[in-house]
């Protein structure tokens, strides 16, 4: 299991195929990557700038895989996450997750990148036309999390 | 204690950290909360609205009827916007 939080960009095709290579008698490897948008017209972004908080970051990322890991039978997980400044089109975040069975890593991918987008301490500086502004959290991202809250 | 800001909190306030020693009349977030909005124009603009605003105590999220103890961190940010669209 293992959390990067780092400027570099990474290899997504390198990253999935040595977590697959990590995990125990692995039958299947679930993957997302998040992209900055260009966005379009009006809404064109030069540029998106995300901050964090050191430390926190990490120890974060590490609660969200430990609890995919209570939920799902994974055998390997990777999450990477960049910051600084990026521009349309570049790699912003990675997930990967490996199980025996399809539906665990396929499940645990999708809990992990709904969860990290409430809980992990970034923030984005969106660089427009008419100068830059913080991206607000949005509602369908706690929506999102909530769904994998389990029922009492 | 030491104190972090992020993002338009930091913006607003004007630099990124502040240590100082725990006020007595402070034993919870919220209690550090209203020091704080004292302390100059740009922290009271800074947390003019509560409601935009969320904390970390020695890097875990908590509320703001959190206890703080001299040696704490504590961070004071937006609601987080990580991963992607």
């Amino acid at each position: 299991m293992t959390i990067r939080v780092q400027r570099e960009d990474f290899d997504i095709g390198a990253e999935i195929a040595r977590v697959g290579k990590d995990g125990n008698d692995v039958g299947g490897i679930a993957s997302f990557v998040g992209i900055v948008r260009g966005g379009e017209g009006e809404d064109a972004i030069g540029a998106m700038t995300l901050e964090h908080y050191p430390g926190m970051t990490e120890k974060e990322l590490e609660r969200i895989e430990a609890e995919a890991r209570v939920r799902w039978p994974i055998s390997a997980s990777l999450i990477v996450h960049r910051y600084g400044r990026l521009l349309p089109g570049e790699n912003i975040v990675l997930v990967v997750t490996a199980s025996r069975h399809r539906h665990a890593a396929l499940e645990a991918c999708e809990f992990l990148i709904d969860w990290l987008k409430t809980k992990a301490p970034f923030w984005k500086h969106e660089e427009t036309a008419d100068g830059g502004k913080w991206v607000d959290a949005r509602e369908a991202d706690d929506t999102a999390a909530a769904r994998w809250n389990k029922k009492a | 204690m030491k104190i972090l800001y992020f993002a338009s909190i930091r913006e607003k306030i004007g630099h990124g950290e502040d240590e100082a020693p725990m006020p007595p009349s402070v034993a919870s977030v919220a209690d550090l909360v209203a020091w704080l909005q004292t302390r100059g124009d740009n922290y009271a603009r800074a947390f003019g609205n509560l409601r935009g605003i969320r904390v970390a105590v020695n890097q875990e999220h908590v509320k703001f009827d959190h206890p703080v103890v001299d040696g704490d961190e504590i961070a004071f940010f937006p609601p987080v916007t990580g991963g992607s669209r």
